[in-house]
């Protein structure tokens, strides 16, 4: 790769190959889910923050977007109410429903994905 | 500019040079030149400040505009009204109109009425009237895409969710939907009835017709961490293999990109909105705010020209400062 490559062309495909390469902070990271009792879920980054979240029956859950983009929360399995496309600083408020896992993403960005674990009251 | 990598302390194949030169390409509107089969495009700037270098004989010309996102407000461009009637006076500046456009997606920002209203208000100072659009995902936030359908797709014959095809001087275009039912986890998708629509509707056609397929999301993969990419694009572009020029137009990302792979030339358009970062560059694919005396140098349009005879489409990206 060192030797001289013709044409911009080229080097415009190479910094896209060399950029996925290196290492970079995935959307999505895993949180400290010490927030957890307050039931909030920031949209940041193109991340769902906590990814994942664990409530008890009954409790509320909220998702506020943070980002400059639209964002929606979609249960994968539509076991719950899907959200509208969220702006900036618009929430979303769920009831924890039966206990069990129950995944969800943004249909605008499939690559964010989240988990609510929904406990015993 | 060097079109060669003369530092290269990373080893990894780029310079800063060819890495500024990548970032420079990023987001402008194209002008695209089917000239002979072989896409160029161009900055709005360049068109404006270098127009006699355009070619002057071709067959067909036409011009890509893309992620307009009316509606947005935020610090990255708090007028984006502004720019597109910026962009959409370079097109009326052009000394040969090109004979359509292609609107590439994230025509709104928000899916709302008054944001396509602002839309359309603003076109009909266009002197180029004839459109060809398909959604991004902005257009299609809250009614799986019905307001778009019903504004957009009344001058072709559209199937599905909104794809459709058209012929212009010997050329075969294909409009494409990748920016709906998309799965958890996954990137673009364009479905299995669009994938069989599709290979129908190029089974017919000779080997030698100029193919120009455009769509909102990369058909090729640029950087699936950030959804830059379509999942099942590969099939797609299966189809088109045999065919000795085939052209692929894609919006979403906000900047330049292009891939030569065989026969198909891959290109992505600036916004005339605002840009984008460069892959891996930033924590999110978010709207980059750049300095305000730089915006209109990272937005813009593509030019496409055509000349029959010739292998490949020329395309020519010009941005709006």
């Amino acid at each position: 790769m060192t030797t001289p490559t013709p044409k911009s062309k080229t080097i415009a495909l190479l910094c896209v190959i060399s950029l996925s390469l290196s290492p970079f902070a995935l959307a999505g990271e895993m949180k400290d889910a010490d927030s957890s009792k307050q039931n909030k879920i920031e949209i940041k980054d193109f991340a769902f923050n906590p990814q994942t979240l664990t409530v008890k029956s009954g409790e509320k859950i909220t998702w506020i977007n943070r980002d400059e983009e639209p964002h929606t929360v979609v249960s994968v399995e539509k076991q719950f109410k899907k959200s509208t496309a969220l702006d900036t600083d618009q929430e979303f408020t769920i009831t924890a429903g039966a206990p069990g896992t129950y995944t969800y993403f943004c249909s605008v960005h499939p690559k964010m994905t989240g988990t609510i674990v929904v406990v015993k009251s | 500019m060097s079109d060669y990598i003369s530092h290269d302390h990373e080893h990894d194949g780029i310079d800063r040079r060819g890495f500024l030169q990548c970032m420079a390409w990023a987001g402008t509107g194209l002008l695209w030149t089917v000239s002979g089969g072989v896409l160029a495009s161009k900055t709005l700037a360049q068109i404006a400040k270098a127009a006699d270098a355009l070619p002057s004989a071709t067959d067909l010309s036409f011009l890509q505009i893309s992620d307009s996102h009316i509606g947005f407000s935020k610090e990255a461009n708090k007028d984006v009204t502004e720019t597109f009637k910026i962009a959409l006076d370079r097109i009326n500046a052009m000394p040969t109109p090109p004979s359509f456009l292609i609107h590439t997606g994230d025509i709104t920002q928000l899916s709302k009425p008054e944001e396509f209203d602002t839309f359309d208000q603003v076109l009909k100072s266009c002197k180029t009237k004839d459109v060809f659009y398909v959604p991004g995902e902005h257009d299609v936030l809250n009614d799986g895409g019905k307001l778009y359908r019903d504004r957009y797709l009344k001058s072709v014959e559209a199937k599905g969710s909104g794809w459709y095809s058209f012929n212009k001087n010997g050329v075969h275009f294909i409009g494409l939907v990748n920016v709906l039912d998309l799965q958890a986890g996954g990137l673009g998708q364009l479905g299995d009835e669009q994938l069989e629509w599709l290979e129908a509707d190029v089974k017919d056609l000779g080997t030698s017709t100029p193919i120009v397929v455009f769509a909102h999301i990369p058909l090729w993969t640029v950087y699936p961490q950030w959804g830059w990419g379509t999942s099942d694009s590969e099939r797609a572009l299966g189809y088109l293999k045999r065919f000795g020029s085939v052209t692929v137009l894609n919006g979403h990302i906000h900047q330049v990109l292009q891939k030569v792979e065989g026969n198909i030339t891959f290109h992505t358009a600036m916004s005339t909105a605002f840009p984008q970062p460069a892959p891996g560059t930033a924590p999110s694919p978010g709207p980059m705010t750049v300095p305000a005396e730089k915006l209109r140098s990272m937005l813009g349009l593509a030019s496409v020209q055509y000349k029959q005879g010739k292998a490949a489409l020329a395309v020519v990206d010009s941005n709006l400062s």
